[in-house]
């Protein structure tokens, strides 16, 4: 399996992939986090669909993060997108029958990837940690916002627990990217499909019907992201978006393991 | 130690109505070069994807270095395999595509050395064709499968891949290499399994089948119109005779042909060319298949 990982890893280093993936989540970062601070006094609001995070909120210990957990959706459609790109083109380039050749255990093939995949996604998140923290202490000032508590044992609890939960969410959203690029064996179908369910379709359902937020699958992932929503808890969302991506993965592994490879 | 490095019995294999590969049974023996031959849609890459566990037979068995190929974890290790071209991620270089110690003897050794560094989509069709071959040697198999290696590749390339698999074979791998291309297989094959529309017509030594084929000899007279003249001298005297272009194939031993010569002379005909011809693959395949 290691062999796996450490071929994984080859192909998600390319510059193309990783310069480009990693310029994609610190633009959305900076931009989003940037919002928060710019934006502060907008009657639009600066959050997420129009809301407002007051000052007293980003005074808050949990201050710093504010803009790093609200990109964690995006982080997601990121990870949904290499995910979904590098398990579909094995087919599309036919490499899967040497990978299945050299290495026939084909669940390791599957974990291989994903190992290497979510070191990929790690790396992505502590950048854009990095920098969505940054670029709010920078801006904080100039948006009268106090910084004291940011730093505190308290702050820094607040900056662990955004970023396991912002990992959870990527990681879920990867997991999605990869069940999608196993069930349609084409990187175009996938990340269509994927990027269009989460950014349109999902949005025009709980427009048409707010209530259906709480069992969407992508609206539970970002909600794992911001640690909650006040329409969506926490734990409502880690459970039912735990079983959307627990019963997508054990679909398409089942399908892998089974499936003829005959392209 | 196994005797057999590809056993397969009943082996078939259905996509929904159509039988891709019908109940096929050969064996291929450790230490030689066997010719997996048929035309295109024949089921040679079905039945080697099969061998390899890459789909799972219909019906059947075999068995790959003595392991069952339910198991493929259990052999593949041994097996080194190019299935249906060379694959590979195109914004990866040759070089970062192999991935292993020892990459650059094998590039050397296919004749890519210099090319190692450019990516894989920079490559001609016979770099790939090289580069899938280099892929296949890695793991240092007992067992190469490959599967129409010298797709693309210029006659030198050619000759190169010829003399790898003899090179190998006298190392004591054993080569099972597929090809529609039937004179291609009959110059370095020991062995050959001939498959048609999925079903064996022929497996075992080269030699055995050629030696099952009856001589033809061929005329040419100066006269067109006197090949049929030829033709009913020869069905006269037993022999089966037909035109094929501007010549007569006759098949006879080789000692007929004197016999010929007189009775066509004695006919007022003056052959032009007379030669003996021992069939080749292709023509045998032709013949065993009633194919034209």
């Amino acid at each position: 399996m290691l062999n796996v990982v450490k071929a994984e890893l080859r192909k998600l280093r390319r510059p193309t992939l990783f310069f480009g993936t990693m310029g994609a989540a610190i633009f959305f970062t900076g931009l989003i986090t940037s919002f928060i601070y710019l934006m502060i006094d907008s009657p639009q609001g600066n959050g997420d669909r129009g809301r407002s995070i007051s000052r007293e909120v980003l005074t808050l210990a949990s201050g710093s993060v504010n803009g790093f957990a609200s990109v964690g959706g995006f982080l997601g459609i990121i990870a949904l997108c290499v995910f979904a790109a590098q398990t579909a083109q094995e087919y599309t380039y036919g490499t899967l029958r040497n990978l299945l050749i050299r290495q026939p255990g084909r669940m390791k093939i599957l974990i291989g990837k994903l190992i290497s995949m979510v070191l990929f996604g790690l790396v992505m998140i502590s950048i854009a940690a990095v920098i969505s923290i940054a670029i709010s202490y920078i801006l904080a000032p100039g948006a009268n916002v106090s910084t004291d508590l940011w730093f505190t044992s308290a702050g820094l609890e607040a900056i662990f627990t955004t970023f396991v939960n912002v990992t959870i969410s990527v990681v879920a959203f990867g997991i999605v990217g990869m069940v999608l690029g196993l069930l349609l064996r084409s990187p175009i179908s996938a990340i269509s499909f994927g990027v269009l369910w989460i950014l349109i379709i999902e949005v025009l359902l709980m427009a048409v019907k707010n209530s259906l937020q709480s069992w969407l699958p992508g609206a539970q992932l970002s909600a794992i992201a911001s640690g909650g929503s006040p329409d969506l808890t926490y734990t409502h969302a880690l459970t039912v978006g735990g079983i959307y991506v627990a019963v997508g993965a054990i679909v398409a592994s089942v399908l892998f393991v089974r499936r003829d490879v005959a392209n | 130690m196994p005797n057999t490095a590809i056993s397969v019995s009943d082996l078939s294999k259905k996509y929904d109505d159509r039988l891709a590969v019908s109940h096929i049974n050969f064996e291929v023996p450790l230490g030689i070069v066997c010719g997996f031959v048929g035309p295109n849609g024949s089921g040679k890459t079905t039945t080697m994807r099969m061998l390899l566990g890459l789909i799972t037979p219909t019906t059947g068995q075999g068995h790959i270095l003595g392991e069952p190929i339910e198991h493929p974890e259990k052999y593949l290790s041994r097996v080194g395999a190019m299935i249906e071209g060379p694959a590979f991620y195109p914004a990866l270089s040759g070089y970062e595509n192999l991935m292993v110690l020892a990459v650059q003897q094998l590039l050397d050794k296919v004749g890519l050395g210099d090319r190692g560094k450019s990516k894989f989509k920079t490559y001609s069709l016979g770099m790939k064709q090289r580069l899938g071959i280099a892929a296949a040697l890695l793991p240092d198999p007992k067992l190469l499968m490959l599967d129409e290696p010298t797709n693309g590749l210029d006659p030198e390339g050619i000759q190169e891949v010829r003399a790898l698999l003899r090179d190998l074979a006298n190392e004591g791998t054993t080569v099972f290499v597929s090809s529609h291309l039937l004179s291609e297989l009959e110059i370095i094959s020991d062995y050959i399994v001939m498959l048609r529309k999925g079903e064996i017509v022929f497996a075992g030594p080269i030699g055995e089948l050629m030696a099952q084929q009856q001589p033809t000899i061929i005329a040419k007279s100066l006269q067109h119109s006197d090949l049929q003249k030829i033709v009913e001298i020869a069905e006269a005297a037993g022999h089966h005779a037909v035109i094929r272009n501007d010549s007569v194939h006759v098949l006879a031993e080789m000692d007929w042909a004197p016999v010929l010569n007189k009775a066509a002379f004695d006919a007022g005909i003056t052959l032009a060319q007379l030669a003996p011809q021992l069939p080749n693959l292709e023509e045998t395949f032709f013949e065993m298949t009633g194919d034209k």
